[in-house]
């Protein structure tokens, strides 16, 4: 299963709400402001780190190059483009958005 | 928005004449949308009128027409718990006819 | 459609219900899917939970206090409901506040569950 956040870590639950609730074998694509959840020195760092030993996490690339953080993305996150997108979407059963 | 005239006294209604506010509601404007869909009403139209009503004041909506049809055969008997029955009563519909006759809003999920 | 197939629908509602449409909105898609004959369950998480605290009095709000219409869904024929334990207790509230028969569930099974069904709904 897919899981789909888009809320900054710093204002929102979503991502926290996503990562109680993800099975083994899902994977977290993390777009728009919830990707400053996947860069080096913000506070929900760790809790990425965590999930990265469990989960796939991908990062959307162009809301990352938008925000000025492109250069700062966390190790073993994956990034991804529009067409990367569409491929996470397609590969998995069902998916999730976390709004 | 349009209005209706019933002894005098104007009530809103929507533009399929669906009454506005239904706290409005009055037997006498429930005869007189009910002349408005052709409707002669009978104890039986009465029946399914105060049905629905309650049935709104409880849940806050108007059936669907499959629910409103099982819980009618729940309380007044499952001879009346038939789209037939409803269908004879109300011939465009139970759920949109009586509805409008309650004084109610259209039917969410009516298909 | 009832020669169709039947699907697992999942709503998934994490908003509280009067800050946002999310909650109304879901609810009215909810009685809409029900007319498909479809699989359908309801997920109450986050501050979700909130839409079936019962004793909800919206006339100061001006709004429409929708909450009753929960306890319509069964003659609807919608009866997996769905609440995340962890979520429920992290607001002070226990089954008894809630307006409706739900079934408690942690956020690992919730999870499985989920992973379960064919559509996801978020709202």
């Amino acid at each position: 299963m897919l899981h789909i956040v888009n809320k900054s870590p710093a204002e929102r639950n979503a991502l926290e709400s996503c990562l109680r609730v993800v099975q083994e074998g899902g994977a977290i694509l993390l777009i728009e402001d919830a990707v400053y959840a996947a860069t080096r020195g913000n506070a929900a760092e760790n809790h990425l780190r965590d999930a990265l030993s469990r989960f796939k996490v991908y990062a959307l690339t162009p809301d990352l190059e938008a925000r000025g953080m492109g250069d700062r993305v966390m190790a073993g996150v994956t990034t991804v483009d529009y067409g990367g997108f569409v491929d996470l979407v397609a590969e998995h059963k069902n998916c999730q958005s976390w709004l | 928005m349009s209005s209706i005239e019933v002894n005098g006294k104007s009530y809103e209604t929507d533009e399929e004449g669906y009454l506005v506010n239904l706290a409005e509601w009055n037997e006498d404007v429930g005869t007189y949308l009910a002349q408005t869909e052709n409707v002669a009403m009978t104890d039986q139209h009465w029946e399914v009128i105060n049905f629905l009503r309650d049935y709104y004041n409880e849940f806050q909506i108007a059936p669907a027409v499959r629910v409103l049809t099982k819980a009618i055969g729940k309380k007044l008997g499952p001879d009346k718990g038939t789209s037939q029955y409803l269908y004879d009563l109300f011939p465009y519909g139970p759920a949109k006819q009586a509805c409008k006759i309650a004084g109610l809003p259209k039917p969410t999920g009516c298909v | 459609m009832s020669e169709g197939t039947v699907k697992k629908f999942m709503f998934v509602n994490r908003k509280a219900p009067y800050g946002t449409i999310y909650a109304l909105e879901s609810l009215e898609v909810v009685l809409i899917t029900a007319a498909f004959d479809q699989d359908v369950s309801l997920v109450f998480m986050d501050d979700g939970i909130f839409q079936l605290k019962k004793g909800q009095q919206t006339k100061g709000i001006e709004n429409k206090n929708f909450s009753p219409t929960y306890r319509a869904l069964d003659g609807y024929d919608i009866e997996k409901l769905y609440v995340e334990a962890e979520a429920l207790a992290a607001r002070g509230l226990t089954e008894d506040d809630l307006l409706v028969d739900v079934t408690v569930m942690s956020r690992v099974e919730l999870g499985k569950l989920m992973d379960e069904m064919d559509v996801v709904l978020s709202f």
